[in-house]
């Protein structure tokens, strides 16, 4: 079964509950062929866990990487990611689109 | 995002209220607004406009450039009578997402052997029905070909303006519901919003294959704009 937003955003509370640090990545704008979206939720915890989707798997690894950094930091981020593999994130989408991350932490 | 807005949008989303955040994609600022004041809202155009779409997306206001996630509730798909299209029906629909309920007064039909993992209620509608709560972020479906059910729940269905009302039947059959439904205070309106016979036209025969028909159909009905929603239909 896959996971809800409702499970994921339930998720984020109960990791913090929890006392781990958790960071929100929510897709925010796409371009062209997006896999997920505007409004998709993906959560992070501290120990790199984390739930949903905001790509269906094309930039996962690079975001939960960017969170474990706002974690830490506090500080919100915009990531993009595109086609073209020249992003720094050093991924892309394999369906040709471009989307945008916002990434902040939650707390 | 702050502990606390986390806490109330989780809130409102298991009490199946729609809000949307609100987020300043520059500073990180944020505020949850509830669906009671969207009306008082500075951004109350947009928002209507947004929940109503279902559809989140970046908006400029005051120089600001403005993220608005929408949170709609999960939908729901209610199916009256727990006949052998339903079976393959409820399994379908929540791999989709659905939480689904099937209802049934009659005991042999709703058993949990033949509905395994589905909530199951062996109840007439008239008792069955308003515990559930149903709202407009229901399918709702009627598929036991007896009015003495079918009926009744349909009249809830238009009551609580589910998003899609579906009934079994041909279209003979069908008018003759409209008869009894009209006499029931049901308007000419309400019966237009039931689609019956029910599911797009794909030459579906086994009841699998009316089940993909019946969750295109409210597939279709949920998504498309209007236009297009006509010609799927």
């Amino acid at each position: 079964m896959l996971n809800r937003d409702e499970d994921i955003l339930r998720a984020a509370e109960d990791w913090h509950k929890t006392g781990h640090g958790v960071a929100l990545a929510t897709v925010v704008e796409t371009w062209g062929s997006a896999p997920r979206p505007v409004g998709s939720n993906l959560v992070i915890n501290d120990e790199g866990t984390f739930l949903g989707s905001v790509s269906g798997g094309c930039v996962e690894g690079a975001v939960v990487t960017e969170a474990l950094d706002v974690i830490t930091s506090g500080q919100p981020k915009m990531l993009e990611f595109g086609v073209a593999d020249e992003t720094a994130w050093n991924v892309g989408l394999s369906c040709g689109g471009t989307i945008r991350v916002f990434v902040e932490k939650v707390g | 995002m702050q502990l606390a807005t986390l806490a109330e949008l989780n809130a409102e989303r298991a009490a199946r209220r729609p809000a949307i955040l609100v987020t300043d994609v520059a500073s990180g600022e944020q505020r949850l607004v509830k669906a009671a004041a969207i009306g008082t809202d500075p951004l109350s155009n947009e928002l209507t406009t947004h929940l109503r779409m279902g559809k989140s997306g970046m908006v400029e206001a005051a120089g600001k450039r403005l993220f608005l996630n929408v949170y709609a509730p999960t939908a729901r798909l209610v199916i009256i009578g727990a006949v052998h299209i339903s079976q393959a029906l409820a399994p379908i629909a929540k791999s989709l997402g659905y939480d689904v309920t099937v209802i049934d007064p009659r005991t042999a039909f709703a058993s949990p052997e033949r509905f395994p993992d589905v909530p199951l209620i062996a109840e007439w509608p008239d008792v069955a029905l308003p515990p559930l709560n149903v709202d407009h972020y229901t399918a709702f479906v009627a598929l036991t070909h007896d009015p003495k059910i079918d009926d009744p729940a349909l009249l809830h269905a238009f009551a609580r303006d589910c998003f899609y009302i579906g009934a079994l039947g041909s279209r003979k059959t069908h008018a003759k519901r409209g008869d009894r439904l009209r006499a029931q205070g049901a308007s000419d309106a309400d019966i237009a919003r039931i689609h019956a016979p029910i599911g797009l036209a794909i030459g579906a025969v086994s009841p699998s294959e009316i089940a993909v028909s019946i969750m295109a159909q409210i597939t279709a009905t949920l998504r498309l704009p209007a236009k297009e929603k006509e010609q799927a239909a």
